[in-house]
């Protein structure tokens, strides 16, 4: 499956197992936190930076991914400009550079079967509590697998309403999308209780 | 997920996520006199919690924040991954599960007199009132804005907001007629 931010390669980042990638994230967002020298930060950008160059993925595709945040930054640089402090506002958006890099370097170097995995396996202390983590397994399995198919679905009902000339018209597309994914609910869930999956 | 979630109950949860992020694809809606376009994204979370339920509804929207958290490009423009968690806007995205619950607890309470009306209000006091509650106060502390100057810039958000609000009460209402959602449900 070809969906999802993942980049296949063959950077060392890729080789890291997804849960040391995920501890070391939180623990330099934590330092970053706890430590407001903006020495430190000034240093993390290039090197996060560098890092996200790492990943090896199409340079394109990574400065596209940025612009978004890049945008949501400079606003909030422009905020502390007029109501706050220069510097307060270069920390701040240092900070927020450095992390946003080293989280998108480890989604583009981590297959989400891996963070899945990541996820069932970060779950499992929490089994005396009643959390099961099969069935969140099977609820992550089950809505990738659907995205797809929802999303096609949406683009027969989009051609449909565009042919009555509702095209733009987000009730004529949504509730239609909202009715029939209840119904394929319904019926997926029959099917799995009829096959006797539940005990 | 909990002991008491059934099969049944996952199969929702699993295709209501799914559906949020078909609800996505709906191109942002940019309105002359407003400053931002209006995604769908909220609309999710609104729906979610009208249509399923609150546990199943909140379930559902924290599966499709997981889904984006795996590195699943599914929030408005294609965005997801890690990064939108160390973001300053993260706040907002982890309170969507929360205002989902609320709008479907609302919900559920009221189940007998729900309304177009209703829904509107209870779909503002969960997708807009609590996402905000939690989104903004994150926002400050990250960000290093005053708790004010972070209200300010996230007002621009509110005129979209209330249409998405309506939107998925005329949605919420047009689907709890035509469809049996809580009878079956519980």
């Amino acid at each position: 499956m070809t969906i999802g931010l993942y980049h296949p390669g063959h950077s060392p980042l890729h080789r890291a197992s997804a849960g040391a990638k995920v501890l070391a994230l939180v623990a330099i967002s934590l330092v970053l936190f706890l430590v407001p020298s903006t020495l430190v930060v000034f240093l993390s950008v290039p090197v996060a930076f560098a890092i996200y160059l790492s990943t090896g993925a199409p340079f394109r595709q990574l400065m596209a991914q940025l612009r978004g945040p890049a945008i949501l930054l400079g606003l909030i640089f422009v905020f502390h400009l007029l109501f706050g402090s220069i510097d307060e506002g270069i920390l701040a958006v240092a900070r927020f550079a450095t992390l946003i890099l080293l989280a998108s370097a480890v989604t583009l170097s981590t297959p989400i079967s891996e963070m899945a995995e990541l996820v069932e396996w970060l779950l499992r202390p929490l089994r005396p509590l009643g959390v099961n983590p099969e069935k969140v397994g099977l609820a992550i399995a089950l809505a990738i697998r659907f995205v797809p198919l929802i999303a096609e679905e949406f683009r027969h009902i989009r051609e449909a309403q565009a042919a009555r000339g509702l095209a733009a018209n987000p009730l004529a597309l949504i509730v239609p999308l909202v009715i029939r994914t209840l119904k394929s609910a319904d019926e997926l869930a029959d099917a799995i209780e009829a096959r006797g999956y539940e005990r | 997920m909990t002991k008491d979630v059934s099969t049944r109950d996952i199969v929702y949860i699993a295709l209501f996520a799914a559906l949020m992020a078909a609800i996505n694809l709906v191109p942002a809606i940019q309105i002359g006199f407003l400053p931002v376009p209006i995604t769908a994204q909220t609309l999710g979370v609104m729906l979610a919690g009208s249509l399923i339920g609150a546990k199943r509804g909140a379930l559902a929207i924290l599966l499709f924040v997981l889904l984006v958290a795996l590195g699943l490009p599914l929030l408005a423009g294609g965005h997801g991954g890690l990064s939108v968690f160390f973001g300053p806007t993260a706040g907002f995205i982890i309170a969507w599960p929360i205002g989902a619950f609320v709008t479907g607890w609302l919900t559920e309470l009221n189940w007998r007199r729900m309304n177009t009306v209703w829904f509107f209000v209870f779909s503002a006091i969960g997708g807009i009132g609590i996402v905000y509650l939690i989104g903004i106060p994150w926002l400050a502390m990250v960000a290093k804005l005053s708790l004010w100057d972070a209200t300010k810039g996230s007002m621009i958000f509110v005129p979209g907001d209330l249409i998405k609000a309506a939107v998925a009460a005329v949605i919420a209402e047009t689907v709890r007629r035509s469809y049996p959602l809580m009878q079956t449900a519980r």
